[in-house]
């Protein structure tokens, strides 16, 4: 009993100690941002590299939720005599909850480990320590703009995707179901806000996904044991931590935002 | 401090975990000569490179580089030193997504202001001399580990430091890339007016070249002098690492119970 109680205590304080170290390591980072002003030429490079090489994944999958909903809530709805209102149940699904939600997601997992990966793998291979006696900071020079990239890449992400699952919601609903055009639009058009759905959904609950899962994926892979084992382990980290992290912080923003 | 030592270390300790890595060892590099650091693979050589770049910080003792403290310095002192000297790692550390020449060019992009024109003449030269000139369009994953080190020594010297620290340059290469760094590190440090701290287990090239030595053992220094007195020392733990005699003061086994007890107890683990 003893034994178990210590092991829980050791476990909770490392625990405690990892969220202290991450915090710290946040802060260093958001106090290093200014320094990229004059080199936007950084962050771009990595915009591409964590934005548009996730598109592929983002618009496919955006396409099969869109297709998906739309058939899911168009059995739902013609019961009620309500298959107009289809654009409108795919659209707020989507730029509420599904657009941000599955996008942050993916983005954790093709992004995220990534981000991990590589970064894991440079203190591994001294690149990291070798930036340093160049008297250059690494944290300036590889993570800030790695952390901006992923706070404006995510939401660029999640509004393609709730775009392309409209559209395949539409080609779905009205291609295939027989969903009235006009309606699928209008309904839409007339229900969906800019501000309160697109803007509280999109915009905002993006920005902080991205935020946390960038934030995640760097930490875990500048803290990464610098071995193949501690990086894998780190990469698997990153997934499972900034998914639970996304998910979680979705139920309070939805709370927040929505009630 | 002596006006001729670049480098000092006085009564420094360091500790990994609950392991004494050094034990209050003091170790001076003097100007413009080349200063070899042995000893077994695991006795804390590249820790004492870490900690002369300030990259680690010691429970006690100081380091000189430079005339002042390399603990006490602030972030921007630090990072002005560290532009005085270079470092070659021992896998390289050459960045992964560069090629040859970008990675040469990098300090140069970073830390001055100099025209694209006039960092592809600088960046040549010092390929030039490490004989990769024409193999500035290669990635690091082309290269091989002689080569990769050799790019990485061209990066080190690009800034023009007054001082290099060389981690295990000789390890696992084969001898004509091994004799190449011989070459080169001897030439540098004549050429270019360098200070020179390898750090290797490599008695034989390390002890060509190196004009003093210190061997490092069990987080002491247990001899120092030139490649003649250390090889011809009668020091029992100095003659056994610097002849490679499987006894003497240095174990062959790591530390723990004694080998019977190990085999008659099931309960060991």
């Amino acid at each position: 009993m003893t034994e178990l109680l210590a092991s829980l205590g050791r476990t909770s304080l490392a625990s405690f100690e990892r969220l202290g170290r991450g915090s710290l390591f946040f802060c260093a980072v958001v106090a290093r941002l200014g320094t990229l002003l004059p080199r936007l030429e950084l962050v771009l490079a990595q915009v591409w590299a964590v934005g548009v090489r996730s598109l592929v994944i983002i618009v496919v999958s955006g396409a099969f939720v869109g297709m998906v909903l739309a058939l899911q809530g168009y059995n739902t709805l013609v019961t009620f005599g309500a298959a107009e209102s289809l654009g409108v149940v795919v659209a707020k699904s989507l730029t509420r909850e599904l657009g941000p939600v599955l996008a942050a997601l993916l983005f954790a997992g093709r992004a995220g480990s990534a981000l991990t990966a590589e970064i894991g793998l440079m203190r591994a291979t001294e690149q990291l320590s070798a930036l340093e006696m160049m008297a250059i900071d690494p944290l300036s020079r590889v993570v800030a703009p790695r952390f901006v990239a992923g706070i404006i890449a995510l939401p660029l992400l999640a509004a393609i995707f709730t775009a392309v699952g409209i559209v395949g919601g539409y080609l779905c609903g009205v291609g295939l179901l027989g969903v009235d055009d006009g309606a699928f639009w209008s309904q839409m058009q007339s229900h969906v806000a800019l501000g309160a759905d697109i803007g509280n959904g999109v915009v905002v609950k993006s920005i902080i996904f991205g935020l946390v899962v960038t934030w995640i994926a760097l930490f875990e892979g500048y803290d990464a044991i610098p071995t193949s084992e501690g990086v894998a382990a780190a990469t698997t980290r990153t997934v499972v931590n900034s998914s639970l992290a996304v998910l979680g912080l979705d139920f309070v923003l939805t709370g927040l935002m929505f009630n | 401090m002596s006006t001729e030592a670049l480098v000092q270390i006085r009564g420094v300790s360091y500790a990994r975990g609950a392991r004494a890595i050094f034990e209050a060892i003091d170790l001076e590099i003097p100007r413009g000569k080349i200063t070899a650091i042995l000893g077994p693979s695991g006795g804390g050589k590249t820790t004492l490179l870490r900690l002369i770049g300030g990259q680690l910080t010691p429970a006690s003792g100081q380091v000189m580089i430079f005339g002042r403290d390399v603990n006490t310095l602030s972030t921007p002192a630090l990072y002005a030193a560290r532009k005085r000297m270079g470092m070659l790692f021992q896998s390289g550390a050459l960045l992964t997504d560069l090629d040859v020449f970008d990675n040469v060019a990098f300090p140069l992009r970073e830390h001055t202001t100099l025209s694209e024109s006039m960092i592809r003449s600088v960046v040549l030269m010092k390929l030039e001399v490490v004989g990769l000139r024409a193999a500035r369009h290669l990635f690091p994953r082309e290269l091989s580990g002689g080569m990769a080190r050799r790019v990485a020594l061209a990066r080190a010297i690009v800034l023009d430091p007054e001082m290099i620290m060389y981690d295990e340059p000789f390890a696992g290469q084969d001898p004509i890339s091994m004799g190449i760094l011989v070459r080169l590190i001897r030439e540098l440090n004549e050429t270019l007016g360098l200070t020179s701290i390898i750090v290797s287990h490599d008695v034989t090239e390390t002890a060509s070249i190196a004009d003093q030595m210190y061997l490092i053992a069990g987080g002491k220094v247990v001899g120092h002098g030139s490649s003649a007195e250390l090889l011809a020392s009668q020091q029992a733990g100095v003659a056994q690492f610097m002849h490679g005699n499987p006894d003497g003061p240095m174990p062959f086994h790591y530390p723990g119970a004694p080998y019977l007890d190990d085999l008659l107890n099931p309960t060991s683990t």
